[in-house]
Order: C-alpha cells, then sequence, then structure tokens
C-alpha cells in the first residue's frame, strides 16, 4: 500500500482501487510505525471505500486497529447518498470523558485524599455485572432514552449548568426508543448509574501544568494543584447489544457482500433501516449522558460530605469519542449537512460554531483526552483549522500497544497500586487481574498523541492533569 | 484431554480460537473461552441451569448470537458460565436460505464476591473471525470487544 508523507505529521494513501477518496493519518514517526504494525491503516482504506464518503477517510494519532472502522478513525458521509454504519460508531455508544473542576488545591484533600477515594468508590458502582442503585421501570427508561442528562437532572441529579456544559446538552434529539430490541433496554435496565470495567476510571485529578493560561481560565482551570475529577465510561450493555443488534439486522437486509470487511456493515442513512439505527444510537448517546450525570452527581455527594463543602465543584465539560452526528461543514466551498462518524475521536470545534456552550463559544470546545491508568490526561481546545483537516476531530486517548495476556504476564496489579502509591497515586479497584491489564505501560505514550494534536492543530494544548486518585471498575 | 480452546494475542481486545469435531461442540468451547476472559470458569459452582435458543442466518452470525447470550446473562441475570452442558444444531432450508437453531443448555452460577471477576466482554464482533475444518474437526476463531 502506498503511504506518502505530506508534511511532517501528515500522511496519506493516495486514492486507488475501490477507494472513493484518499485516507489521512495524522502522525508522528513513531505513532505512524505503531499504526503501521497492525490494520490500522487497511482499514482507514477500506472506510474510503464507503458510499457517499466525503473529503478523506481520516485517521487521528492515537489510531490502532478496530473492526471494521479503525480506533481514531473520522468519516464523514453525504446525508442524501452516504451511509450510517454501526462499526463507525464502536460498540460502546458515547463512550466519552466528563470533567469536573473544583476550588481545592491538592495539599486541601491531601489528609482525606484516601476517604475520598474509598467514599467515592462505595458510592460509584463499579466493575463487571456491578447494578446500579435503582431498579429501573421500562417506562422510565425510556423517558431516560428520549432525555439523556436532562432527566437526570430532573430527578435532582446535578444542575441546568452542568447541561449547558454537556455536548448536545446530554439529550441527542432524534433519540427514540422504538426501534430497541428488548435485549438492548434489558441490558440497560439494570446498569444505569455504573462505571463498568475495562479502561473505564474515574479519577481525582490535579493540575499539573497549563500550557495556555487564557483559554485554561475560560475553562475554570486557574492554577496548578487544583484538584479536577474525570469521569470516563460510556453506554454499558445498552449500547453493546444496540449495536449487535443493527450489525445483524443490517447484515440480514443487505448482505456483506462487496464489502471488504464484515464489520463494514452499514445502512443507507436515508434508509428505514439506518434511521432506526441512528435514532436508536441517539438514544444511547442518551443514556451514557445520563450515566455521566448522576455519577458526577455523586462524586459531588462526596467531596461534600468528606470535605465539608464541593467548594467549586462544577462541570468544564462532558465529551462523546464514539458516535455519528450530523454536523454542518465545508466541502469544496459550500456549507453542507453531513453524517459524522467518530470512533475513538473527540469533536473539536473551534470559537464560534454555534454548538458549543456559550461561555466557550470565544475560545472553542473543550477537549479531553484520558490517558492510561495512573498516567498524565490533557485538555485541549477545539480549532478552527480542524474543520478543514479533520471535521473538527481530533484523538480521544492513548490507545493500546500490548495485549491483554502480555500485559497479565509482565505486571501484577498489587504491584501496580504499590508503584503508584510511590508516586502519590491511592488506587482503588474491583480486580488486581483487571488492574494489570491496564497497566499504563500496555499503552501508547499519550504525551506524542497529544504532541500531534496540538502541531497540527486538530486541538491546542491548554493543560495537563495528572491523577492523585484512581477507582477502576 | 484434548485441547478446548486457547487465548490468542490481540493488541486491544481478546481473541481465542475454540477447538472441536463438529460446530456444536466448537461453540461449546467458545463459550468457555469468553467466560475465561472474565473469570474462571473452572471455578464457577454448577448451582443454576439456563437454557439458551436462538436462530441465525450463518455460522458466523450464530457463533455472535450465541456468545452475545452469555453477556446476556451475566449483566441481565448475573449468571456465570461454568460449563456447557449441550449444544444442538438444526438447519432448515427456508426460500433458499439456511436457518441454523441452535439450542444450548448451560450451568453455572450466580455473580457474588466469592468469585473474581477481573474483565469484562462488552460485544462479540465478526473481525478475523474463521470457521475452518482441520484434520479431524473443526477450529473457531472470535475476536470479542472489550
Amino acid at each position: 500500500m502506498d503511504l506518502v508523507r505530506v508534511s511532517e505529521f501528515i500522511w496519506e494513501i493516495p486514492k486507488s482501487g475501490e477507494m472513493r477518496v484518499p485516507a489521512r493519518i495524522y502522525a508522528s514517526e513513531k505513532l505512524i510505525e505503531l499504526a503501521r504494525r497492525d490494520q490500522t491503516l487497511q482499514q482507514a482504506r477500506n472506510v474510503a471505500c464507503l458510499p457517499g464518503i466525503q473529503r478523506m477517510s481520516y485517521v487521528m494519532p492515537d489510531a490502532h486497529q478496530g473492526y471494521g472502522f479503525p480506533i481514531g478513525g473520522v468519516a464523514a458521509f453525504d446525508l442524501e447518498e452516504g451511509i450510517i454504519s454501526p462499526g463507525g460508531v464502536g460498540y460502546d455508544i458515547n463512550c466519552g470523558v466528563r470533567l469536573l473542576r473544583t476550588d481545592f488545591k491538592e495539599r486541601d484533600i491531601t489528609a482525606k485524599r484516601k476517604e475520598l477515594l474509598a467514599e467515592v468508590f462505595k458510592e460509584v458502582p463499579a466493575g463487571v455485572g456491578k447494578g446500579g442503585i435503582t431498579r429501573l421501570s421500562r417506562s422510565v427508561l425510556k423517558e431516560i432514552l428520549v432525555k439523556g442528562a436532562e432527566w437526570a437532572v430532573e430527578q435532582g441529579y446535578g444542575t441546568a449548568e452542568d447541561l449547558d456544559r454537556t455536548e448536545e446538552r446530554g439529550r441527542m434529539k432524534d433519540a427514540s426508543w422504538e426501534f430497541i430490541s428488548d435485549r438492548a433496554m434489558e441490558r440497560g435496565i439494570p446498569q444505569l448509574g455504573t462505571l463498568g470495567a475495562g479502561n473505564h476510571f474515574l479519577e481525582i485529578q490535579k493540575v499539573d501544568e497549563i500550557y495556555d493560561p487564557e483559554v485554561a481560565r475560560a475553562f475554570g482551570i486557574n492554577e496548578k494543584e487544583q484538584v479536577l475529577v474525570m469521569i470516563h465510561c460510556g453506554s454499558r450493555g445498552l449500547g453493546h447489544q444496540i449495536a449487535t443488534d443493527y450489525i445483524e439486522l443490517m447484515e440480514n437486509k443487505f448482505g456483506f457482500k462487496g464489502l471488504p470487511d464484515r464489520e463494514l456493515i452499514n445502512a443507507p442513512f436515508r434508509s428505514d433501516l439506518g434511521q432506526r439505527y441512528y435514532k436508536s444510537m441517539c438514544a444511547a448517546v442518551n443514556y451514557a449522558f445520563a450515566n455521566r450525570q448522576m455519577i458526577a452527581h455523586w462524586v459531588r455527594d462526596v467531596f461534600a460530605r468528606v470535605m465539608g463543602s464541593a467548594k467549586g465543584m462544577r462541570q468544564i465539560y462532558d465529551v462523546c469519542h464514539n458516535v455519528a452526528k450530523v454536523e454542518k461543514h465545508t466541502v469544496n466551498g459550500k456549507g453542507k449537512l453531513l453524517c459524522i462518524h467518530r470512533k475513538g475521536a473527540t469533536r473539536s470545534f473551534g470559537p464560534g460554531r454555534p454548538e458549543i456552550p456559550e461561555v466557550y463559544r470565544g475560545v472553542g470546545q473543550p477537549v479531553l483526552i484520558p490517558g492510561s491508568m495512573g498516567t498524565a490526561s490533557y485538555i485541549l481546545v477545539g480549532t478552527k483549522e480542524a474543520e478543514e483537516l479533520s471535521f473538527s476531530s481530533t484523538a480521544h486517548g492513548a490507545g493500546r500497544v500490548m495485549s491483554r495476556n502480555e500485559a497479565l504476564r509482565r505486571f501484577r496489579g498489587e504491584q501496580i497500586r504499590d508503584e503508584l502509591a510511590r508516586k502519590g497515586v491511592e488506587l482503588k479497584a474491583t480486580s488486581w487481574k483487571g488492574v494489570a491489564e491496564e497497566a499504563s505501560a500496555a499503552y501508547k505514550d499519550v504525551d506524542e498523541v497529544v504532541r500531534v494534536s496540538h502541531e497540527t492543530r486538530l486541538g491546542k494544548l491548554v493543560a495537563r492533569v495528572v491523577p492523585i486518585g484512581v477507582m477502576k471498575g | 484431554m484434548e485441547k478446548r480452546y486457547e487465548i490468542l494475542e490481540h493488541m486491544a481486545d481478546g481473541k481465542f480460537r475454540a477447538y472441536g469435531h463438529n460446530l456444536e461442540e466448537c461453540l461449546a468451547n467458545a463459550a468457555l473461552a469468553l467466560a475465561s476472559l472474565m473469570w474462571d470458569p473452572d471455578k464457577i459452582q454448577p448451582e443454576i441451569g439456563e437454557s439458551i435458543r436462538l436462530e441465525a442466518t450463518s455460522p458466523e452470525q450464530l457463533t455472535v448470537k450465541f456468545l452475545t447470550e452469555l453477556i446476556y446473562l451475566l449483566e441481565v441475570k448475573s449468571f456465570l458460565l461454568g460449563r456447557v452442558n449441550g449444544v444442538r444444531l438444526e438447519e432448515e432450508k427456508k426460500n433458499g436460505k439456511t436457518i441454523y437453531h441452535l439450542e444450548a443448555e448451560v450451568t453455572g452460577d450466580r455473580l457474588s464476591g466469592q468469585y473474581e471477576i477481573y474483565g469484562q466482554v462488552k460485544a462479540v464482533t465478526y473481525n478475523e473471525m474463521k470457521i475452518e475444518r482441520t484434520g479431524d474437526g473443526l477450529v473457531l476463531q472470535v475476536v470479542v470487544d472489550m
């Protein structure tokens, strides 16, 4: 396969064969080498063959091999001639990140750090098969699927200000529960308000470095050592089942002949099945927004109880990094509505976009990029340039470089806990084996990922944060 | 004892091969392989039985649906699979297409503090899925999203 270096951080696979557009990868030499080792480039090329794709098939700096579409893949499709694909969104619909700021400094919470983490661990259900606090009725679940985080706020979980600082205000308006299977509903009922397991986590963090003080201030980040809380989770079994169901339905309806990969199965966006998937996916997005809204509320409760007050604890933003959305972008000089698939990619709107909250419209959208367990995470800001570069998208995290088996052979959970403790990081987890699988050495260097994002202007660096307490499901 | 399954290296997710003389045995062993990514099936007490019935339009789809059912049983019924007592398959020709009917009986126990759950399988994928004949049987390869 041809891979042409366009500039220091831009690589392209020129159009050939069945490709309708070229593929473009944003990466340093180090990151492109990692992408070459697995199927990432081939998958980016396959996506470029899908009907109605616009401009290019894009690959973000943290990309790795996924199913059908690469993780870290961004593709936009024409609404009339293009498609929508569950594989372009991923199984964990609206897997995303929420970030809360506080007025506390690290030294304010040092004495109570252990207690804070222990209480959060008690309040926020986590781990495999761990149910939420309430047994929902099906009618309430339907309401949540339509209203998202708005439902949670109506029930007293957080405030309307949280909604203002959430992508889509925590509710995708095109959502419908009507085309969601019983199985998906059943999986959704026990899991609302749960963190889950795997790479999902909740961290108490401190600001470690500020790169752009002006934008940081606009986001509510004032100085080093300031305490933040990051929540990383998604739509749980409900979203996973919707993806599985629609892959089957699309396969039964359209077959997968002619597709280079079975997981690229798709439906025309305007088709009945395409619309059913889109509306169900929006409902799963809403479920995940409600999920993070509830978890954030419990975290605030814990801070209020343990510290005596949830001093200045306010939401900075909530982003989804597995989603398909209808957005307006410019193609060939004309503004047009497109179905943007971001699979393991974060939206990064620059200043002025009407979709971003008024408080941030002057500076751009906060972009939250979690690192691996126990390592730094980053706060970036969206740029105007990203519209042209990647339909306003950037990276979403670190991405694995080591298999779970190998991580299990090399690391022990208890040893990781002790090492983190020596660095002053507290760790609570539901399984030590699970901790070993998520060892930070099994992940790419997130510093390199955000450096490429910054240099290419996909998203600019604002601040680096490091954990002081980690809760892993 | 013959090897029932083996867990393979996969950068981001879970991958395994299940072996058997036929597709029924392969699916039974694939269920154990899937469970082993989350808990140790040999340690699960045989306290409860569950029956699975489903149909699919291809052996690959059958694999996805059968294994997804075990994730469903975990998440909705807190059921941890310990053993597969039998998988029966029937093929039916309908309008020129083959429909695969599966029935399976599994035993296991409810999730509780006595069992360590160390991983979570989110979904079963078609990625790198292979069903291949070997000398005296079949091998089924599956990648799951974790």
